[in-house]
């Protein structure tokens, strides 16, 4: 019981991940990932939309993808409270501040823009994508470390 | 039943997240100051996982549960996989959280994740807004 309470190393978690690949393809027929459900959603909200991108989208279609997002929430809460011996810390103290907002929104931003306009996620591109052996999905993945390494050592100083 | 499968394995998912702290601020940290392996680990054998699982459903030839086609076509190369896969990084790197994990930090009771996916929201809604001005 300890060892299901205590952090999960890389060795349980990345093959439990990996298997997200074949349990989505061969239960409910779909490729894994997870970013596209900002667009459902912005399909969802605003169903007139002017945006092509938007309007053009049949998130009623896709409608699994959004269950799969209220599962992982679902998924975390158990994660988080019925698994864990200690209270789980994913955030920093200090994000709880106007500064943290501000990192958090404009991260965000960045985030959603960014998967949408790359056209996939670390689950899409990195895992899907990759398992495919899909060159386009190694490209994605490697400007993702570009962008993250970018941040963490040299514009994370201009938000001292 | 479908909609069932998927809550399941969303939840599943979500589980897997929180407990390997893939949805952590410090992990992501770590990755891209290489202090630990952790994150590259996971990433790379979920790949080797995923991967050796298409084959095996390209060998099989295997259909899903309902008898849809399991054929996958790789996404397409274009500018935005560059641009924007970099846009994210960053993103990435300052919450802490990419798609997938937004939704777990929010369950887990991280409530300050609201705003990333606040922002994530607004983030989708500029692209959708910008999409025809952007080079693909």
């Amino acid at each position: 019981m300890d060892s299901i309470l205590s952090p999960w190393p890389w060795y349980v978690a990345g093959p439990l991940i990996g298997l997200m690949v074949p349990l989505l393809l061969l239960l409910i027929g779909k490729p894994f990932g997870i970013s596209s459900s900002f667009r459902h959603l912005g399909s969802l909200c605003s169903p007139n939309s002017k945006f092509a991108y938007l309007k053009e989208n049949d998130w009623r279609k896709e409608s699994w993808n959004l269950v799969f997002a209220g599962g992982i929430i679902l998924g975390a809460f158990i994660g988080g409270h019925l698994l864990s011996a200690e209270a789980v810390l994913l955030l920093p103290a200090h994000y709880a501040s106007w500064m943290g907002a501000f990192k958090l929104l404009l991260g965000g931003v960045l985030v959603g823009f960014g998967t949408r306009y790359a056209d996939g996620c670390t689950s899409g591109h990195s895992i899907m994508g990759m398992s495919l052996l899909n060159w386009p999905s190694l490209v994605a993945t490697l400007s993702f470390f570009a962008g993250g390494l970018l941040m963490v050592h040299l514009l994370s100083n201009l938000f001292v | 039943m479908r909609s069932f499968i998927a809550l399941l394995l969303g939840t599943f998912f979500g589980i897997v997240l929180v407990k390997s702290e893939v949805a952590s601020w410090f992990r992501i940290q770590k990755m891209f100051q290489f202090q630990e392996a952790h994150m590259y680990l996971v990433i790379s054998s979920a790949v080797v996982v995923g991967a050796l699982s298409i084959a095996l459903i390209r060998a099989l030839n295997a259909r899903a549960l309902a008898g849809e086609s399991t054929s996958l076509k790789g996404k397409d190369f274009h500018k935005g996989t560059v641009i924007g896969g970099a846009l994210f990084g960053l993103g990435w790197a300052l919450t802490g959280a990419c798609p997938g994990p937004i939704y777990a930090q929010i369950g887990s009771g991280e409530y300050l994740a609201l705003i990333t996916f606040a922002g994530a929201f607004l983030g989708a809604y500029g692209y959708a807004m910008l999409r025809p001005k952007l080079p693909h």
